[in-house]
């Protein structure tokens, strides 16, 4: 049972590096992907290789998928991110299942839709909880770096943010190289988990469950993210009695969530400590005066 | 055996014309794909096999109860979802992953009442093919495309040549000063709903019969959604131009390069196209207003 358990945790380590990424292009960049699980694939695919025809450490095939797929983002990034709203989130679309249907055809050395099998599993309960800490506070510092705020501001909008001069054609390509680099990240410790991957596991379902997540968690809350994860990847887990239906659960939750409570989660706060704290308190002192309740959870 | 593919072609492309149809006229009036399009779709072919197969009803009643019943599951997911995310003035994406909401709850409803059994529709039209200088078309292919056809004139009809399409154009071109003019904007909205659900739930019979019918059919929209994006999102033209050249074209590559390439070259296609012609090729040019 505690390998069980051991499992739940590195799924939701691997999909919270993942999700870090949607939410910096999605949530603070407002540019909306569905080619991520594509990126997911050039990474686990990468480093798979690496691994198993050269041997190399961990640490090297995770840098080597990155490198990868964030230099393809690069490339994508420079041909597509002139194009506005829908159309970019097309342009990724096509991306994605491209991907997916290249690996399918490059049977001598991915192994076609058959998939590549004898990865070794390296992938363990303290790589992945080095590696969320790491993704974490990479991506902590990045949005509160100079780079986060040229990415806030042409989520705010786009004009406004060239007229102070920002060059927002360069601060979006690395808003998609990075997003692109979390997600081959957990590609790469995802195939290192199962050592056995298809290229099907990356499909336009994941790339839209990773949005999805991202939107429950609130557009703009990097912790709204993590809790988001957290929450989609366990309760399908907890609820194994009612598997038929969960999937139906999740469909009308998602309808709920963004007709009900459009800011998601978190909105654009950040969970913090002291705040809920705080808040809890408030909640105790706030039922002896019995006022209605007015401040959402902070 | 070129014009054989090409008749195969264009009887895959007018299939996809119906369905990008839909995904232009939401998207000329909410500036939004709806995502939930093919699984309406996938709702009125599951209608119309319960109507045919369980209650034996004629064919011809069979079709407009899926119809009518695909055009009724479009209305109510605009009032339950998309309307408050309108009036909430959320951001238009969110009515995209409304959207996506809405296709996850009717794919998994539908998996969860009726299984996942793939359905055969039961033998109501004659398998036979009539042979036209040595092409042979089947009647489902010529049944389809007339369908299409007859369909998709009448909503040029529909939209050309009545004071609905007036409106609906009316309110596609600006929602606020049509609004002012007196258009009931709700009340339109509504309606195309229905317009685009019913169209979707023509397709989705003729793909049941083509094929079977199983909760995922709804992603054989993801082809017409491509459709309506190379011929320019919001333009039924370019819709239907759009998906006739992606059903040729389908068709072609599977038979003359590789079935497994099919969908490598419409993705690739698609992002040159968008690279090319950012808007598609009859898309309106979208500027951010300062």
């Amino acid at each position: 049972m505690a390998g069980y358990y051991e499992g739940l945790f590195i799924l939701v380590g691997i999909n919270i590096i993942a999700v870090l990424g949607v939410s910096i292009l999605t949530g603070f960049t407002r540019l909306f992907s569905f080619g991520n699980a594509g990126f997911m694939a050039i990474g686990a695919y990468t480093g798979a290789i690496l691994s198993k025809e050269l041997n190399t450490p961990l640490v090297i095939s995770i840098i080597g998928g990155m490198i990868m797929a964030g230099f393809i983002a690069f490339l994508l990034g420079k041909i597509t991110l002139g194009l506005k709203g829908d159309y970019f989130l097309i342009a990724t679309l096509g991306f994605g299942e491209s991907i997916r249907v290249i690996i399918e055809n490059m049977q001598s050395v991915t192994g076609g839709a058959r998939g590549y099998s004898g990865i070794p599993m390296k992938t363990n309960i303290w790589v992945v909880i080095i590696s969320v800490v790491i993704a974490v506070w990479i991506a902590w510092n990045l949005l509160h770096s100079k780079i986060g705020r040229n990415f806030q501001a042409i989520r705010e909008q786009e004009m406004a943010a060239d007229a102070i001069g920002i060059d927002s054609a360069k601060y979006k390509n690395y808003a998609f190289v990075i997003s692109a680099m979390f997600a081959a990240w957990a590609g790469v410790l995802f195939a290192h988990y199962f050592s056995f991957i298809v290229p099907i596991m990356f499909n336009l379902v994941k790339s839209s469950e990773m949005t999805i997540t991202v939107v429950i968690g609130g557009l703009g809350s990097l912790t709204g993210s993590i809790i988001a994860t957290t929450i989609l990847t366990l309760l399908p887990e907890l609820a194994r009695a009612a598997a038929e239906y969960r999937m139906l659960a999740y469909g009308v939750a998602v309808v709920l969530i963004v007709t009900l409570r459009p800011s998601g989660l978190m909105g654009y706060r950040e969970f913090s400590f002291k705040k809920t704290v705080a808040w809890i308190k408030n909640v105790f002192n706030r039922k002896k005066t019995s006022s209605p309740e007015e401040e959402e959870n902070a | 055996m070129i014009w054989q593919q090409l008749v195969n072609g264009i009887s895959v492309g007018s299939i996809y014309a119906l369905m990008a149809t839909g995904y232009a006229l939401i998207y000329s009036l909410l500036g939004f794909s709806n995502w939930a399009h093919g699984d309406i779709g996938m709702i009125g072919a599951y209608i119309g096999f319960f109507s045919l197969a369980t209650f034996n009803l004629p064919v011809w009643l069979a079709l407009i109860v899926a119809v009518a019943g695909a055009g009724l599951v479009s209305v109510i997911s605009e009032r339950l979802a998309y309307r408050r995310i309108r009036n909430n003035n959320s951001p238009t994406m969110f009515l995209m992953i409304a959207a996506m909401g809405v296709s996850i709850t009717l794919q998994n409803f539908v998996l969860v009442t009726v299984g996942s059994k793939f359905k055969t529709y039961p033998q109501i039209l004659p398998v036979k093919a009539i042979s036209v200088g040595g092409i042979y078309i089947g009647m489902l292919d010529l049944i389809s495309f007339s369908v299409s056809l007859l369909v998709i004139l009448f909503l040029y009809f529909l939209i050309e040549r009545t004071k609905f399409g007036l409106a609906v154009k009316a309110a596609a071109s600006d929602m606020q000063v049509a609004s002012l003019l007196g258009i009931n904007v709700d009340k339109y909205i509504g309606l195309v709903f229905l317009l685009a659900g019913s169209l979707a739930g023509v397709s989705g019979v003729l793909l049941g019969m083509k094929y079977t019918v199983y909760p995922q059919l709804g992603n054989f929209a993801l082809k017409a959604f491509i459709a309506s994006v190379f011929g320019g999102l919001g333009s039924v033209p370019g819709a239907i131009v759009g998906a006739l050249f992606i059903g040729i074209m389908e068709v072609f590559v599977a038979g003359y390069v590789s079935a497994g390439l099919r969908d490598l070259f419409t993705f690739t296609l698609l992002i040159a196209v968008l690279v090319i012609r950012p808007t598609g090729l009859f898309g309106k040019d979208i500027q951010d207003k300062a």
